[in-house]
């Protein structure tokens, strides 16, 4: 699996981070969403895309 | 069509007026009189809720909200430009330039960096609740304080201001209260931030100093932040605490397969907050232009009303919505909204009540109702829902 993030849309609801922390964390400034893995694990296939469906600005997809 | 009220009587404390059911299935967009006589509209499905918060067309912008229900007095936050910092009432890019300064505060990271806290202080109020003796009110000891003390940490309120705080809150937030004693008590909260940011020396751990030390907000919007997170956070958490335990109280089987495996408790919290959504009344938009939207014209200035419950049982996208279920897929339920102003506070929100519910059935393992159910007072009149107070045995 396969994730792009639109780190201009994101608002740093954590949604992301809170679900997959693996995958995903936000930085401190603005909270905005840092990938840590763009290509993880099939294990995290539907965290992820959990993930991306709660995100509530679109801003993650996941392939 | 005749234009109804928003549907607010409830035929069970857990579930939302039967009449959203009916409007979601029929007309999920329609028109909606409000208590001052505008003929606005309400939204009742899940997708069209989603739709209209993803869509920068609909302002949040207070100067052109209406309460929903009517109140003995006006609301004060609605009518009037944001005061500065409340966020909640803006649109982008004034929203924006807040809401990212805050979010950096409220990493899941963060959030998930107070559990220790929380449990510290979710531990000292089931003392304090045990030796106040039984029976005793859940809320008043328990659910009110939980939230507040966590806030204050959050903030940075030192002890001695808490009660003041506590007070004023629910002075705000009190349907019951007229219009000058809301404007007071929101005096005093101003007042109390303003000292404390005041006081703020970039030094200290909290979120106030935090922002002070940043450099980029004026100290006024420094006070109104602090006063917006604390009556957004305060009664909000309190009410889900008090009426996520009344509702474990009455479906025994849940509580059974909770206690059974405690590793259950992240995705109950998450279809607690779905299955009770206590923004009840739903979050309020208004179209700055005329709207095309779902076949109807939406005229620039006409109040909506997204019915957030409503869209959390649609069962389009929840199957068998009206069931509780722990172990029902509960991604996207809009308990804290959608779009760009979905609740800053909601990742806070999880950790305490992850926190909370399991220790409150694990220090008082045969808690029950002191008083029948039917004779627990609920907060349906207000705009965040829950108990006025939960008598409880053990
Ligand atoms: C169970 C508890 C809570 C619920 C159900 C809840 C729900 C909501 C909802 C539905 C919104 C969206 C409003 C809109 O779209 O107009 C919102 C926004 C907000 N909430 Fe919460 N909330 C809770 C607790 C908290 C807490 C604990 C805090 C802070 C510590 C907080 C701070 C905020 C803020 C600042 C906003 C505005 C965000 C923005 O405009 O970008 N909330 N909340
Ligand atoms: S869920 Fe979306 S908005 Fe929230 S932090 Fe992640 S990417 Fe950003």
């Amino acid at each position: 699996m396969r994730i792009e993030i639109d780190s201009e849309r994101c608002i740093g609801s954590g949604q992301c981070a809170m679900t997959v922390p693996e995958v995903f964390d936000q930085d401190d400034l603005a909270g905005k969403v840092v990938l840590l893995d763009d290509r993880p694990d099939a294990a995290f296939d539907d965290p992820v895309h959990e993930a991306a469906s709660r995100c509530p600005v679109g801003a993650i997809r996941a392939y | 069509m005749t234009t109804e009220p928003l549907p607010t009587a409830r035929p069970t404390p857990f579930d939302p007026p039967v009449e959203l059911a009916e409007y979601r299935e029929h007309d999920p967009i329609r028109r909606m009189v409000y208590p001052d006589g505008h003929v606005g509209w309400l939204v009742t499905s899940h997708s069209l809720a989603r739709k209209m918060l993803s869509d920068q067309r609909f302002s949040a912008r207070s100067e052109f909200k209406r309460a929903p229900v009517a109140r003995p007095s006006a609301d004060p936050f609605f009518g009037a430009p944001a005061l500065p910092g409340w966020l909640v009432d803006m649109d982008a890019p004034e929203h924006t330039r807040l809401r990212l300064q805050l979010a950096g505060k409220f990493t899941a990271r963060r959030m998930k960096d107070m559990r220790p806290l929380l449990e510290r202080i979710v531990d000292d109020q089931l003392t304090a609740m045990a030796e106040h003796g039984k029976p005793a009110d859940l809320v008043s000891l328990f659910a009110l304080p939980v939230p507040s003390l966590a806030i204050c940490e959050l903030l940075g309120v030192p002890y001695r201001d808490r009660a003041a705080f506590q007070r004023n809150s629910a002075t705000l937030f009190s349907l019951e209260a007229s219009a000058e004693e809301a404007s007071r008590a929101m005096d005093e909260l101003y007042g109390l931030m303003r000292e404390l940011a005041k006081e703020r020396d970039g030094n200290s751990a909290g979120l106030l100093s935090m922002l002070a030390a940043d450099g980029t907000l004026d100290a006024e919007e420094i006070a109104g932040i602090g006063v917006l997170l604390l009556t957004a956070g305060h009664e909000s958490t309190a009410g889900s605490l008090g009426l996520s335990t009344f509702t474990l109280l009455s479906h025994p089987d849940h509580l059974e397969r909770l206690r059974s495996d405690p590793g259950l408790i992240d995705n109950a919290v998450e279809e607690l907050l779905r299955y009770l959504t206590i923004f009840h009344f739903g979050v309020p938009r208004t179209p700055l232009q005329d709207v095309e939207f779902e076949g109807h014209l939406l005229r620039a200035g006409e109040s909506i009303t997204i019915s957030l419950p409503a869209a959390n049982r649609d069962p389009s996208w929840f199957a068998d919505p009206d069931r509780l279920d722990f172990e029902r897929k509960t991604a996207g339920h809009m308990a804290f909204g959608y779009g760009i102003h979905q609740c800053l506070g909601q990742n806070l929100v999880r950790m305490e009540m992850r926190v909370a519910l399991p220790a409150i059935f694990r220090r008082f393992p045969g808690l029950a109702l002191a008083v029948p159910p039917e004779e627990v007072p609920l907060k349906t009149n207000v705009s965040v829902y829950g108990v006025h107070e939960l008598m409880v045995t053990w």
